[in-house]
């Protein structure tokens, strides 16, 4: 037998003058050899291209194989010898008419793969005749002709009028040429979503229907899926539809299976006999069933398409779940996608035999299995009231006798999610729970068995021991999420337990507040700290509040995803659960989008789906925590009406303002957990903190279409006294946005360097994730200003890099009021005398005419370190006299602000600033009236 | 809709050969693939996966990845399945599929893939129309007839062309039936589904039309509705008949005729292809062969197996080749194994003992005892594994699901010839899996008799540390 790979061998020097010579000798057999050599260098990469004018020589032969070859090359070749290629066009359109069909569709085929203008305006007459070509061979591949040329000329396919004929050849007398046909229009049309080339009328309708039974396994799946696009009259037309579809649910073929599935599942909607439904549901069933018997990759697609029939029928297989059992040598994607339905079909019926599945899948050796297995015990647990306790028992068996400890892990973090569906009800597991504190590794179980704790710490012998032992020793070790539910449990612990608990929750409460580099922890640990200090009834009703209930997903997708992914079953976007225009780039196919606005949701419940949601982890104890602690407070606070007294109490203590400013800072604070000990006074930053307006970043930093769809938002804030750049990173991409970055300023005005940034974790298409990179100032840095525009000082360049985006560089702007320092303070006098000395012509006055109500603008000057220096009232007039310093060219200012209700009933404000050099007037004036303004 | 390209890569990722139907896709998308499943753990990499606006779809053969790269929202369940028709189409073609057989055939390989698949939609795909434009050296002489290249059949009969002549005319069917079974690891049967396939090897001249008639039930509940009045022979047919809960037909088989009358009938392909497949699932089905394993470990050190088989099928019928494979922890050594009939060997390749028989009469019990010594370090996941016990089997004349050709008519209008049709019926084991106890369980017992100090609830505690620490470490 001759081999082909001895083709392969030739890498002496020289070889293409010997390609040449062979080409052009008489002998025909060393032609081909040749030519078969040349073919072989092509495949692995070697570059042929100068042998262009040789190979075509060469197409005029009456050898099949031959011209095969020839043209293989010129598919290859043309599209780098556009002009030489022309050469071969003559050969091409006699080749089109050529006595023998074989000969004639070669050609069509050909021409139409080498994108070259040129020869594509050849094409059109050869195509034309194709179509009519009495050999249905030659009109199948005419057709698909048509979609080579729309491709490359749509314009030149609409002025032939090739649409017009692709639409009569659906009714053609051979089902591959209608099949080919149907393919092509619904290509066409796919690609123009605005217009209607090809829409299916019932014309079309009885033509595609009367060649279904007819044609090829793939024609089956062409046409199916066009008519998954057609709209019936009524519930009759639906049922006549159904009734020839049925059939093809016997198919071989699983791509014509889920694509019949598909289409029945749509008409369905339109039946209106119960019995109908009831009926081809029941057809349904054992046709999905059996795909689990196919290869593993069909099975995989297979599984996904069932979820989502599940999903939208669920009785379709409710009495089916035994075949959705894990086989040990099913491959871990199969095996993830079994269970995913397993939870869908659980009832109470079945839950005995599930349970039982999936103690046994927990002793597994695949680590991310045996983790889903323990987590589906637990939205069993959830989902099924009657199950819980033998789902706690398998759990705690788990606990008990499981060798491997990410399995107590995974028990723990499942656990706490049962405490919150039922609470009160298992308590006497704690006790199990305990004796594993030391085992705990990994932060989400850590984190859960802490919540647990703060929950019951009324029920547990020394709770503030346990605590202390084991987790508030190493509390900067720890993750941020432990240690915000370490704060919260502490806070809760104390607050149900209270005696001897105090000293441990002063301890928690100022390593959270003072120690750590987390905004978010010490906004927490502030928050706690004024709730405990102003009233512990009151901090009872916030941390302690009732909780949502949490209940299991009985759906994993949203019924508005799920009615657009149903028509695309069997495809990518049945398979991803998401929709198509999440993972497709391609310019032609973005859909324009209905509703704007939708796309984002949607994205964010796909990820939801990708990564289905964990029975009640959308609830879960630390979202929960976070909740109550932060939501809860803040909400109540802003409101008042949780705590009536505070905001009054406010106003006669403007004196102790300047005291309670220093709980904001980290210096040492009045003995917080007595709550009598300092009560209002603590209470005024709440107010004016509390209920600042949350400002979301709005400068895009870097747009998504220069960093392939990643984009930054992010303004420069100062928070809790810390610098800091709190942007927006958002994922508009269809890839995962790895989470470490480079990021690094330029030298600028105030000479602002930034830490690291780092995103929590990788971003996932369509998610976003707020950030905040600290800030600081450089020591000792000179700013380097000639008097000219002061702004320049504000700009900041800076450069970020990461492995997906490639490196940026962009400006952000600094303000003013982000750079003071903080701790000024001035005497009344003083304030006076330096003021006046200063004069008029170092003022800077900007008139805002809306502003936020007066405490909140001194709130946040006051965040922003500015000093109230004394205030007072004309009639309806409210002066406030600030000041602040800056360590920039070692200055200070001096604000006048003055508050005046408009008689629209808003507030408006001159701001003034004097401050020598007065650019900085200029600078604290701008950055203020920002801050103030409402947008 | 469709298809961009399609590359077949060796194992270690690189590019074998490659047909880019669309030119849409840049050549370099496959360093990408590369990246994720060659480069990554294979088994975290899922068959269809999307990155950067091109989808990847795979499947592997032998040591030859299949890829195909699709820029659009095409249905990947025909992706896929014209994947592995590319691979049924080589594999008639080449005999044997592997890397060193398509770089052999280079040429018919590109031939191939143009003519199945023309600007990324599958075309014909039946190996026998494919024959008749693309030859291969193998097959070459074996095609019947030496006329010049034609165009392939495109009509309502794209499977079969015409003037095929044989000097006998004969048919010959295989009836096989796959038993999968689950077992759970305390002997109560999961489920269980018989998986059986009619394949049709047809030497048959001219255009031939074919009948085959089945006991299946739905034939004779529709036969008794035809029927005026009750007919206690056909009641009694019908009772005797089998239930298949789903059939799936080659394409030449009319479907709509089936779902009327039940009637199979076709036009077949040339030669051997799967007419049916059907499925047949019965909660209460009786396992054929059943094994009990029980497991004690001796002071750590040692280990004994104690298997009992036992054959649940009739006397007269007789098993072949059964295989029985015991999983046992690795690296064991010293085996010591004592079996009632046939033979059992340690296979360590595969860390199991195998049991094989050649024959097994029905209705008997047969018992295994095999002692092996276990390595003195473990690890701990690798101890973790217990794998099911699998056993193979192959029972001829005997179909479990008790389906039974009644008849198998040919008809060729214009040259109407006698013809033989021969039937076989086998039923063989699939995937039959009997998942094992815990061997702590069992051997807990042994272990405090043997003195091993600790009580089991700690030991389990710090075991369970030692694994923490283990993990730690990956």
């Amino acid at each position: 037998m001759a081999s082909d790979s001895k083709f392969f061998s030739t890498s002496r020097k020289g070889e293409i003058r010997e390609f040449q010579l062979d080409l052009n000798s008489a002998n025909p057999q060393k032609k081909k050899d040749a030519i078969k050599k040349i073919i072989a260098a092509m495949t692995v990469g070697t570059d042929v291209s100068q042998l262009f004018s040789d190979v075509i020589r060469n197409m005029q032969t009456d050898d099949l194989e031959m011209k095969k070859l020839v043209y293989l090359y010129l598919i290859n070749y043309s599209k780098s010898e556009p002009d030489l290629a022309l050469l071969a066009v003559n050969t091409f359109v006699k080749d089109t008419a050529n006595l023998n069909p074989l000969v004639r569709a070669l050609a069509l085929r050909t021409m139409g793969c080498i994108r070259v203008d040129s020869i594509t305006e050849h094409l059109c007459e050869p195509l034309r005749r194709g179509l009519k070509d009495p050999d249905p061979y030659v009109r199948k591949t005419a057709v698909l002709g048509v979609a080579k040329m729309y491709d490359i000329s749509p314009d030149l396919v609409v002025d032939e009028g090739f649409i017009d004929m692709l639409k009569t050849l659906l009714g053609d007398a051979n089902p591959m040429v209608v099949s080919n046909s149907v393919a092509t229009l619904m290509e066409i049309q796919a690609v123009n979503p605005g217009q209607e080339i090809f829409v299916i009328r019932q014309e079309e309708l009885n033509k595609l229907l009367a060649a279904l039974n007819a044609c090829s396994e793939w024609g089956q799946v062409f046409i199916l899926d066009a008519l998954a696009t057609y709209h019936p009259a009524d519930a009759d037309e639906a049922e006549r539809i159904a009734e020839r579809v049925v059939p093809r649910l016997n198919h071989a073929n699983s791509a014509v299976v889920l694509s019949s599935v598909k289409l029945l599942l749509l008409l369905l909607n339109y039946m209106t006999n119960p019995d109908s439904v009831t009926m081809y549901c029941r057809k349904m069933a054992p046709p999905l069933v059996t795909q689990l018997s196919a290869q593993p990759e069909i099975r995989y697609v297979a599984l996904r398409n069932i979820n989502l029939v599940i999903q939208k029928r669920p009785g379709l297989l409710q009495s089916e779940i035994k075949v959705f059992f894990c086989k040990y040598n099913d491959p871990l994607y199969v095996k993830m996608e079994k269970l995913e339905i397993m939870m869908l079909l659980v009832e109470d019926p079945n839950i005995a035999q599930v349970l039982a599945e999936l103690k046994e899948y927990a002793t597994e050796v695949d680590v991310e299995f045996v983790r889903k297995a323990v987590r589906a015990i637990g939205r069993c647990a959830i989902k099924l009231d009657n199950a819980a306790d033998q789902c706690v028992d398998a759990l705690v068996n788990l606990i008990d006798n499981s060798q491997v400890n990410y399995v107590v892990q995974e028990s723990i973090v499942v656990i706490r999610d049962i405490f919150r569906k039922y609470p009160h009800k298992y308590e006497g597991i704690i006790v199990k729970l305990c004796d594993k504190l030391e085992s705990l590794d990994e932060p989400e179980a850590k984190a859960a068995m802490i919540w647990i704790l703060g929950e019951y710490s009324d029920r547990i012998e020394n709770p503030d021991q346990i605590f202390e032992t084991y987790f508030v020793e190493n509390f900067h070790d720890e993750t941020p999420a432990v240690q915000l539910q370490i704060l919260t449990a502490v806070v809760k612990m104390f607050l149900k337990v209270q005696h001897d608990t105090q000293p441990l929750v002063h301890k928690v409460l100022k390593m959270a507040t003072q120690k750590s580099d987390n905004p978010d922890l010490r906004d927490r640990g502030f928050v706690y700290w004024r709730l405990l200090s102003a009233s512990l009834d009151t901090a009872r009703e916030v941390v302690l509040a009732p909780r949502p209930p949490i209940t299991a997903p009985t759906t994993t997708i949203a019924p508005e995803l799920l009615d657009e992914l149903i028509p695309q079953m069997a495809t990518l976007a049945s398979v991803f659960h998401r929709p198509p225009e999440t993972f497709i780039t391609n310019a032609k196919l973005a859909v324009p989008k209905a509703q704007p606005g939708m796309a984002a949701p949607q994205m964010e419940l796909t990820s939801g789906a990708d990564e289905p949601i964990e029975g009640a982890t959308s609830g879960s104890g630390d979202d929960a925590a976070r909740r109550e602690a932060v939501a809860a407070a803040a909400q109540a606070v802003a409101e008042g009406d949780l705590l009536p007294g505070l905001a009054s109490l406010a106003a006669p203590a403007p004196a102790t303002a300047a005291q309670a400013a220093g709980l904001v800072m980290p210096t040492p604070a009045p003995v917080a957990p007595a709550p009598v000990a300092a009560p209002a006074a603590a209470a005024v930053p709440v107010t004016a903190e509390g209920a600042l307006p949350e400002r979301r970043p709005t400068t895009v930093l870097l747009a998504q279409r220069t960093a392939k769809g990643f984009q930054l938002t992010g303004d420069f804030v100062l928070r809790g006294g810390v610098l800091g750049l709190d942007m927006l990173a958002e994922n508009l991409s269809t890839e995962v946005i790895p989470p470490e970055f480079e990021f690094q300023f330029n030298k600028n005005g105030f000479g602002v360097v930034p830490s690291t940034m780092t995103l929590p974790t990788a971003l996932t298409p369509g998610k976003s994730v707020s950030v905040f990179v600290r800030c600081d100032l450089q020591p000792g840095h000179q700013a380097p200003w000639d008097g000219a525009d002061p702004r320049t000082l504000c700009t900041v360049p800076m450069a970020l890099s990461n492995a997906f985006t490639g490196v940026h560089f962009f400006n952000g702007t600094v303000s003013l009021l982000c750079v003071t320092t903080p701790g000024a303070s001035i005497e009344r006098p003083a304030f006076a005398e330096r003021f006046q000395a200063l004069g008029e012509q170092a003022e800077q006055t900007r008139i805002l005419e809306r502003v936020y109500p007066l405490e909140t603008c001194l709130g946040l000057l006051k965040a922003r370190n500015l000093f109230e220096v004394a205030r007072k009232r004309v009639e309806d007039l409210v002066i406030v006299y600030l000041y602040g310093t800056t360590r920039v060219f070692e200055s200070e200012f001096f604000v006048e602000a003055a508050f005046r209700p408009t008689p629209a009933g808003t507030l408006a404000c001159k701001v003034s600033v004097r401050s020598k050099p007065e650019g900085i007037a200029t600078l604290a004036a701008d950055s203020a009236a920002i801050l103030l303004s409402m947008q | 809709m469709c298809v961009s390209a399609i590359f077949v890569l060796d194992l270690q990722g690189k590019v074998i050969l490659c047909r880019n139907y669309r030119g849409d896709v840049p050549l370099s998308a496959a360093d990408k693939f590369v990246e994720r499943v060659v480069e990554e753990e294979e088994s975290q990499v899922k068959p269809v996966f999307t990155e950067g606006g091109i989808t990847y779809t795979y499947i592997k053969h032998t040591n030859l990845y299949f890829l195909a790269f699709t820029t659009r929202n095409a249905n990947a369940a025909m992706v896929l399945m014209f994947l592995y028709r590319l691979v049924e189409t080589f594999q008639t073609y080449f005999n044997k599929l592997e890397e060193e057989s398509i770089r052999d055939n280079f040429v018919i390989v590109y031939e191939l893939m143009d003519e199945m698949m023309d600007f990324g939609y599958p075309q014909s795909c039946d190996s026998q129309v494919l024959q008749t434009t693309i030859r291969s050296n193998r097959l070459g002489p074996a095609s019947q007839q030496k006329r010049g290249p034609q165009a392939p059949p495109t009509g309502i009969i794209s499977w079969r062309q015409e003037g095929i002549r044989y000097k006998q005319n004969q048919v010959f069917l295989d009836v096989i039936e796959q038993v999968n079974l689950l077992v759970s690891s305390t002997g109560t049967p999961l489920y269980s589904e018989i998986v059986g396939s009619l394949v049709m090897n047809c030497e048959l001249s001219g255009m031939p039309d074919l009948k085959l008639g089945l006991n299946d039930k739905l034939v004779f509940e529709h036969m008794q509705m035809e029927s005026a009045g009750p007919n206690p022979q056909l009641e009694q047919a019908r009772q005797k008949a089998v239930d298949l809960e789903d059939v799936r037909f080659h394409q030449c088989v009319r479907l709509a005729k089936f779902d009327t009358d039940r009637t199979i009938s076709f036009v077949p392909p040339d030669g051997k292809f799967e007419l049916m497949s059907y499925r047949v699932s019965k909660a209460t089905l009786k396992p054929l062969i059943w094994v009990e394993n029980t497991v004690e470990k001796h002071a750590g050190s040692r280990v004994e197996f104690n298997v009992k088989l036992s054959s649940h099928f009739k006397p007269r019928s007789q098993a072949n080749n059964v295989e029985v494979i015991i999983p046992v922890p690795p690296d064991c050594d010293s085996p010591d194994t004592e079996c009632s009939i046939g033979s059992c060997v340690y296979a360590p390749e595969r860390d199991a003992l195998v049991w094989s028989i050649k024959q097994l009469q029905g209705g008997k019990q047969y018992l295994l005892k095999a002692q092996l010594g276990l390595p003195s370090v473990q690890n701990e996941e690798e101890r973790m594994k217990r794998p099911p016990i699998t056993v193979k089997f192959e029972i001829p004349y005997f179909t479990l699901s008790g389906i039974q050709v009644r008849y198998l008519k040919v008809l060729e209008e214009k040259l109407n010839y006698q013809s033989l049709p021969w039937v076989r019926y086998l039923t063989k084991s699939g995937d039959y899996q009997l998942r094992q106890a815990d061997p702590e369980g069992t051997a807990s017992g042994s272990m405090r008799m043997s003195g091993t100090p600790a009580p089991q609830s700690r030991g389990v505690g710090a075991m369970a540390q030692g694994v923490g620490s283990s993990s730690r470490h990956r």
